[in-house]
């Protein structure tokens, strides 16, 4: 599967990427030879093969359910680049 | 033309735990912005999630309340999108394998016959931030407090034909996450709430036709109005010639219409993948009947019960169950009564509710405890009292003078 040029801009809009046109073609042929890579994994047989999620044999670990986390807005806010009132501030967002 | 609708809910459950889906950062509700968001919520590079077994054990709760399969090995993916709210650029759910498959709930519908309503799937997820478009001036402002709560979404079968019936649906679940207490259902905190998807077609066709998605509803008010506001929109639109497009639509609750949000360039590709930082939750048989062991009587166990044992009308047996707290009120009452089981419930659902309702308090904040309105109950039965004098009396004087500290 060759990827073209739309689709690649729409995969780099959806990541939030930006790409300049001179190198699209060369994105473009990058992930169409991953995609290559994929399509000759497919022609194995695997209906019988159970997905591996992990190598080792391991299941999810859980925690229970404790506070370990206090207030830390102090720090955290310190790195952002607008605070106002305890909030984050971003660029407007209108969704409606 | 005869058209029918066809509705779907997917209902948003806040699950009741005290630490986040995958932080220990607290969910107390109403704290000051950004005090309870902590660096696996900010989605900070280097931090891992780590499942909560309490959100787990809830989920299964739910699942088993609604005779669901549960699955033994479930998988959490992520949802990709971009929003100021959600720091990571994706939402933690489940998405080809949930942890609860295929159960079902019964409702009542117009007419009083039971109707099975299927639930098609619930899966846990985190929630995200809030965005605040008013509080800071020219700029949105994000608190991430609700970031990482544990949600259940309760997805339904396209099976409720009217907005009466969504009602219905969503209030019977509204019943049973609070009487399992895996959620606080406070739907003007947002911990209760739903999206509908609302189709038409003309009866007798077996094809859906095309839905619409409204979001966000959080009374059950709103969800009756939005998907009869919706219903008949589509209807004037089809019957004039028109098409109805899919798309996600906002319901106004001040106008009481709902209208589209704005139509995104791209339809919405969440290119939804297995979570790598996560490895599939599996679940011990143990584990699964440690869950069903803590399961409360339910409430329609609860209705037949009351209907069995104090000969209650289907009808008041379904009004005293509707909550857990009310269901015990009355108990207590006709123990406290020794045994009167009619004359309490007729006091209950008459004299205490009305009462209640005019000062705006629900059951539990009833200043006459169930003990004294068994004891006054048990002498309306034996005549010491005629029920007439009471009830002037109560007006007068009884309901103020045994107010609680």
């Amino acid at each position: 599967m060759t990827l073209e040029k739309t689709d690649v801009e729409r995969i780099a809009w959806l990541a939030r990427l930006k790409l300049s046109d001179n190198d699209i073609p060369e994105v473009a042929r990058q992930l169409s030879s991953i995609l290559a890579l994929v399509e000759q994994m497919n022609t194995v047989d695997t209906v019988s093969v159970a997905p591996l999620a992990h190598p080792l044999e391991l299941s999810l670990k859980l925690r229970d359910d404790v506070v370990t986390e206090g207030n830390q807005r102090e720090t955290f806010q310190a790195l952002a680049s607008h605070v106002e009132a305890g909030l984050y501030c971003v660029p407007k967002v209108i969704d409606t | 033309m005869d058209w029918e609708p066809v509705i779907g809910l997917e209902i948003h459950a806040q699950l009741a735990t005290r630490s986040k889906i995958f932080s220990g950062a607290a969910t107390a509700y109403g704290a000051l912005p950004n005090t309870q968001a902590c660096g696996v919520d900010l989605g900070l590079p280097g931090v891992l999630p780590v499942l909560n077994k309490e959100a787990v054990r809830m989920a299964v709760k739910f699942g088993l309340a609604i005779h669901a399969d549960i699955s033994r090995r479930s998988v959490f993916a992520r949802k990709n999108y971009f929003y100021p709210d959600l720091p990571k650029g994706y939402q933690i759910s489940q998405y080809e394998i949930p942890i609860v498959g295929r159960g079902s709930i019964e409702i009542e519908g117009e007419n009083g016959a039971v109707m099975r309503i299927g639930i098609t799937r619930a899966h846990l997820e985190e929630d995200a931030g809030k965005s605040l478009h008013e509080a800071v001036h020219g700029m949105s402002g994000i608190d991430l407090n609700r970031a990482g709560t544990p949600l259940l979404e309760i997805v339904s079968e396209p099976e409720l034909r009217s907005a009466k019936q969504a009602v219905a649906y969503m209030k019977k679940i509204h019943s049973l996450v609070r009487y399992l207490e895996i959620c606080d259902g406070n739907m003007q905190e947002g911990s209760f709430r739903c999206d509908a998807n609302v189709s038409v077609r003309p009866r007798g066709q077996t094809k859906f036709g095309t839905r619409a998605e409204i979001k966000n509803l959080n009374s059950f008010r709103f969800v009756e109005r939005a998907i009869n506001y919706e219903i008949q929109r589509q209807i004037d639109l089809l019957g004039s010639g028109g098409r109805v497009v899919q798309e996600t639509r906002l319901y106004d609750a001040e106008r009481g219409e709902t209208r589209s949000m704005r139509l995104k360039e791209e339809a919405n590709d969440y290119r939804y993948f297995p979570d790598p930082d996560l490895l599939p939750l599996e679940l011990s048989e143990e584990f699964i009947a440690g869950v069903e062991a803590t399961l409360p009587e339910l409430p329609d166990a609860k209705k037949h019960r009351f209907m069995a044992e104090f000969g209650l009308s289907a009808y008041d047996a379904a009004l005293l169950t509707a909550n857990r707290e009310t269901a015990d009120y009355f108990e207590a009452t006709v123990t406290a009564s020794g045994g009167q089981a009619k004359l309490s419930a007729n006091w209950v659902m008459g004299e205490v509710m009305a009462a209640l309702n005019r000062e705006s308090k629900d059951i539990t904040q009833s200043p006459i405890s169930p003990t004294l309105l068994g004891g006054l109950v048990r002498r309306i039965a034996d005549n010491t009292i005629v029920r007439s004098n009471v009830e002037r009396r109560r007006r007068c004087r009884h309901y103020h003078r045994y107010e609680r500290p």
